[in-house]
């Protein structure tokens, strides 16, 4: 087996390969960029504790690699390997030093533990009710009066509390880079915080298999200055309490007719409407079409024209829409906004 | 005794062994329906890695990938695994011992029909509606009827008859290790294999029925509109995790002690040298054992226990990697100052080594709370199992079948398709699953069926994808090594390894009573005890004589079969069939119970004769 060494060589190459080659993954997605306080404390104990084991795997590497070399068994090679029953010096070692080691990795698990369990009152978080449905995100802000869906918006720099729930299975919310996940159950309440220390679109996920597009249950957090933040909350409050929109052009007419009588009863807009589906009130302003796709008025064609085809085992039945009623809907809610700049 | 019939039933072929009650034949029933459906899981496996080979790829819809990835865990956990260990401690724990057959030969039979009935009804759900598609997992309210198809049902009722066998080949092998070892057998000079094999029985006994448990309650609520975990009901999704994990853990621990029992026998044979710490060995695994009951809610770090219940999991968790790491150091030490050769078994077992580290060591980093947050439910988690599972239990169980191929069947497996085998295997393994641990932390959730461009998964998948190529020529390459070797008439001898336990010391495969005259042990490592004696073999601990033997029987097949018919009449709520089917079941029991089974005795004469047919 003169490919041993040979062989590790080319196994730690590979992998430092597909590091360089892949990079950590994008900002936006990465759990090894982390953006805000939950993340960075998770991240240093992945550092910790990964520089612990790979130490430990460098020695037990060592002393492989020199076995295998050392005691091979050699060709003419005659008499019988003495029979150890066993050293307890050496025993003892190999039981204290781990044993040390995980204490060294206990005290931060400990301390970090309770950190990450804190909840804030709404003096400190902002607070924000999450609920997971098949398969899409709802956001909540009892104390602002709003609600979103698919795009979470918050402030920048300051801590968020979430409380999370489900509304038929079990999912789990998780945004990478802002830190770790926690289940949302049916039927009970979970508690996070998390906080976002820049500003920019960060991607959030379900980890828990929730049914056929459990892949395709993305959500986008939207993090933006204090100010922009309440200018936001300010615009959405307004859409709020008056009639939806106008539309502002005949053909956003038409698609305002379709929409009052085939969407409003599942989608909310404007503080009108059901609750089965995300609510539109600022559809326009989103990041992307169906939580996946990026928003284009080709991609919300396609998605009203077959909502299974993209997200499988949705309950958001089809329509069956011709395209010009589609193309009527799609110039309408392009102009759900609350943003100045859109 | 003179009641006792004094011929052997001539039985052969397919008859003798859906009949046979030999511990030997047995093993191999294990071996060819975990054989099969391993393959079956594999191939699952093989579709799981072709549909994610490229981003937003639209080979398999997204009900089927779901369906594909709880039957690839289901079956390659109950249905493969767990079969191919029962396979090598039939076959081996008896010899090893000094034994004739195991305690109950006929509970041995019926521990094998059930399992393979129920894994046989849990598979035809791919033909009769849909394979179930809630995770291996099955977790609640997922599981439930509103939010899943009719394969749920075969899952719940496939499971618990294949539990049921699971459950009585455990205790069988308590009995048999307890009370069946050959004089001199102590439990400290037990091999590590016959310790470990020990042990995971024990857990079988505790650990399933906790699952058994979670599943009735789950078949109340499919079946029979329970609600013991529908919230809407007033019931609780948390329960299920619960049950599922109090089994789910110690099922690890179920699975890897036989592969590191294997590792140690083998390990230790091919330096020549005795194991290194043998009893700080078998009091490793034992505590590994014990700490496995108290560790469940690590898989449940994310539910929201709060930070009380995750740090003393976590913490009880981490404990875990000292009995481990004890393991791996004796592993090393035995390999010091020994002379070792590399034929395949070995080249297993020593890549078992730094494979399994790796395992363990993400194990730790797993059991890290707030770091886990981060990895759970991600790719990492899926590279941690998989180092564990393949690169320990897989890497063991092929080290344990081309080492005890020629006990169990008379030939030897080829060493060059072996090596290219196990090269095959091994880079390929590495290949698949070592870029899943970066793909993880990049941010990808497992069990999705697709991802998205753009996200920078793109190149670990890719990786992922190829390296799943290779281990499926290193199966492959298995498989033509077994044809190579039944082709062969090349006879295997009784001790090609130059062994130092007691299966070696007796044919290869031995003879239907195993050994002519029970065997005197001297002490750990029974056979290597005699040649350093200068002895030819093991010194006899009785005078040569009559055999008493077990009656083959009907009986266990037809009690699965039973139990078999009356899960099809649970899935299809026609009570009729289910009536039918558990009466007949009882009524084998029953006759079971009346009929009078003497057995039968192998004559002395018979035995000086080679080759003694059953």
């Amino acid at each position: 087996m003169k490919g041993w060494q040979q062989y590790w060589r080319q196994l730690s190459l590979f992998g430092l390969l597909a590091l360089v080659l892949t990079g950590c993954g994008r900002d936006e997605l990465s759990a090894l960029k982390p953006s805000g306080p939950v993340a960075a404390m998770q991240f240093d104990l992945m550092k910790l504790s990964s520089a612990i084991m790979i130490g430990v795997f460098i020695v037990v590497m060592l002393i492989f690699t020199y076995v295998l070399i050392r005691y091979r068994k050699r060709p003419g090679q005659q008499g019988i390997p003495k029979q150890v029953e066993g050293n307890h010096a050496l025993e003892i070692l190999w039981t204290v030093i781990p044993f040390l080691l995980l204490i060294i990795m206990a005290i931060p698990t400990v301390t970090t533990g309770f950190a990450l369990h804190k909840e804030y009152p709404k003096e400190e978080a902002v607070q924000v009710k999450v609920t997971a449905h098949q398969f899409w995100w709802e956001f909540e802000y009892p104390d602002l009066g709003v609600a979103t869906a698919q795009d979470l918006v918050l402030p920048v720099g300051k801590k968020v509390q979430f409380v999370l729930s489900a509304s038929d299975v079990k999912h789990a919310f998780w945004i990478p880079a802002l830190g770790g996940k926690i289940d949302t159950n049916p039927g009970q309440e979970n508690k996070l915080w998390l906080q976002a220390d820049k500003t920019g679109i960060y991607y959030g996920k379900c980890a828990e298999l929730c049914g056929a597009s459990h892949a395709l249950m993305d959500f986008k957090v939207e993090v933006m200055e204090q100010a922009d933040f309440d200018t936001w909350v300010a615009n959405m409050k307004g859409v709020q309490a008056k009639e939806p929109v106008t539309a502002t052009s005949p053909l956003a007419a038409e698609g305002q007719q379709i929409f009052d009588k085939s969407c409003l009863g599942c989608h909310a807009v404007a503080g009108k409407g059901g609750k089965m589906g995300p609510n539109l009130t600022n559809f326009a302003d989103r990041e992307r079409v169906a939580g996946i796709k990026a928003h284009t008025p080709e991609n919300l064609a396609e998605w009203l024209k077959d909502p299974q085809k993209m997200k499988p085992g949705n309950k958001m039945p089809n329509l069956n829409l011709d395209d010009k009623q589609v193309k009527a809907l799609v110039e309408y809610m392009e102009t759900l906004s609350v943003s100045e700049k859109k | 005794m003179s009641a006792h019939a004094s011929h052997a039933p001539n039985r052969s072929g397919l008859w003798d062994y859906l009949t046979t009650v030999d511990h030997k034949k047995i093993a191999i029933l294990y071996l060819i329906a975990g054989g099969i459906f391993f393959l079956a899981g594999g191939l699952e496996a093989l579709l799981i890695r072709l549909q994610l080979m490229y981003p937003e790829l639209e080979l398999i819809g997204a009900k089927t990938f779901n369906e594909l990835i709880t039957m690839h865990g289901t079956t390659m956990i109950f249905l493969a695994v767990m079969p191919i260990i029962f396979a090598l401690m039939n076959a081996i724990v008896p010899l090893q011992i000094g034994a004739r057959d195991v305690a109950f030969p006929f509970v041995n039979a019926l521990g094998f029909w059930l399992f393979f009935f129920g894994g046989v009804l849990l598979n035809t759900s791919w033909f009769l509606g849909g394979a179930p598609d809630a995770g291996w997992t099955s977790y609640t309210t997922l599981a439930l009827n509103q939010y899943s198809g009719s394969g749920v049902d075969f899952y719940v009722l496939g499971l618990q008859i294949a539990g049921l066998g699971t459950l009585i080949g455990g205790i069988n092998f308590l009995v048999t290790i307890i009370n069946m070892r050959a004089p001199g057998m102590t439990f400290m000079r037990m091999p590590m294999f016959t310790w470990s094999s020990f042990i995971t029985s024990g857990l079988i006994l505790f650990a399933f029925p906790a699952i058994t448990v979670g599943l009735v309650l789950l078949m109340f609520d499919r079946l029979f509109g329970g609600n013991f975990f529908n919230p809407d009901a007033g019931g609780n999704v948390v329960i299920w995790e619960h049950l599922f994990w109090i089994f789910g853990h110690p099922e690890v621990y179920i699975l890897i002690l036989p592969a590191f029992g294997i590792i140690s026998e083998v390990v230790s044979t091919f330096s020549r040298k005795r194991l290194f710490g043998y009893s700080s060995m078998v009091f490793a695994t034992a505590l590994i054992g014990f700490l496995g009951f108290m560790v469940w809610a690590h898989h449940m770090f994310t539910t929201g226990l709060g930070a009380i219940a995750n740090t003393l999991f976590g913490l009880a968790t981490m404990l875990i990697a000292v009995p481990t790491g004890i393991k791996i150091f004796n592993w090393l030490l035995t390999m010091w100052g020994g002379q070792i050769r590399f034929p395949t078994a070995n080249l297993f077992a020593v890549g078992f080594i730094p494979t399994f580290t790796i395992g363990g060591m993400t194990g730790v980093m797993l059991a890290v709370p707030p770091a886990d947050y981060q990895y759970h439910d991600s790719y990492f988690v899926v590279a941690h199992f998989h180092y564990v599972i393949v690169g320990g239990l897989v890497f063991g169980l092929f080290a344990g079948l081309y080492y005890w191929w020629p006990k169990m069947f008379g030939k030897m497996l080829n060493e060059t398709i072996g090596k290219w085998n196990f090269w095959t295997f091994f880079i390929g393994f590495h290949l698949t699953f070592f870029p899943q641990h970066f793909l993880g932390l990049m941010g990808m959730p497992r069990r999705v069926f697709t991802y998205l461009k753009d996200q920078n998964l793109d190149m670990g998948n890719f990786i992922s994808t190829i390296g799943a190529f290779g281990m499926t020529i290193g199966t492959i390459l298995f498989l033509i090594n077994v044809v190579v070797a039944a082709k062969s008439s090349k006879r295997a001898p009784a001790d090609p390894w130059d062994g130092r336990s007691l299966e070696w010391a007796i044919p290869s495969p031995p003879p239907e009573y195993n050994f002519v005259q029970t065997p005197l042990v001297r002490g750990l490592d029974a056979l290597w005890v005699e040649k350093m004696a200068g002895n030819k073999g093991m010194t006899p601990a009785e005078p040569l004589g009559d055999i008493h033997m077990p009656s083959p029987s009907f009986l266990p097949f037809l009690m699965s079969l039973g139990l078999f018919v009356a899960g099809y009449g649970f899935i299809y709520h026609n009570y009729v069939v289910v009536v039918i089917g558990m009466l007949f079941t009882l009524g084998c029991m029953f006759t079971r119970s009346v009929k009078d089974d003497p057995g039968y005795h192998i004559h002395e004469d018979e035995l000086e004769e080679k080759g003694v047919k059953a």
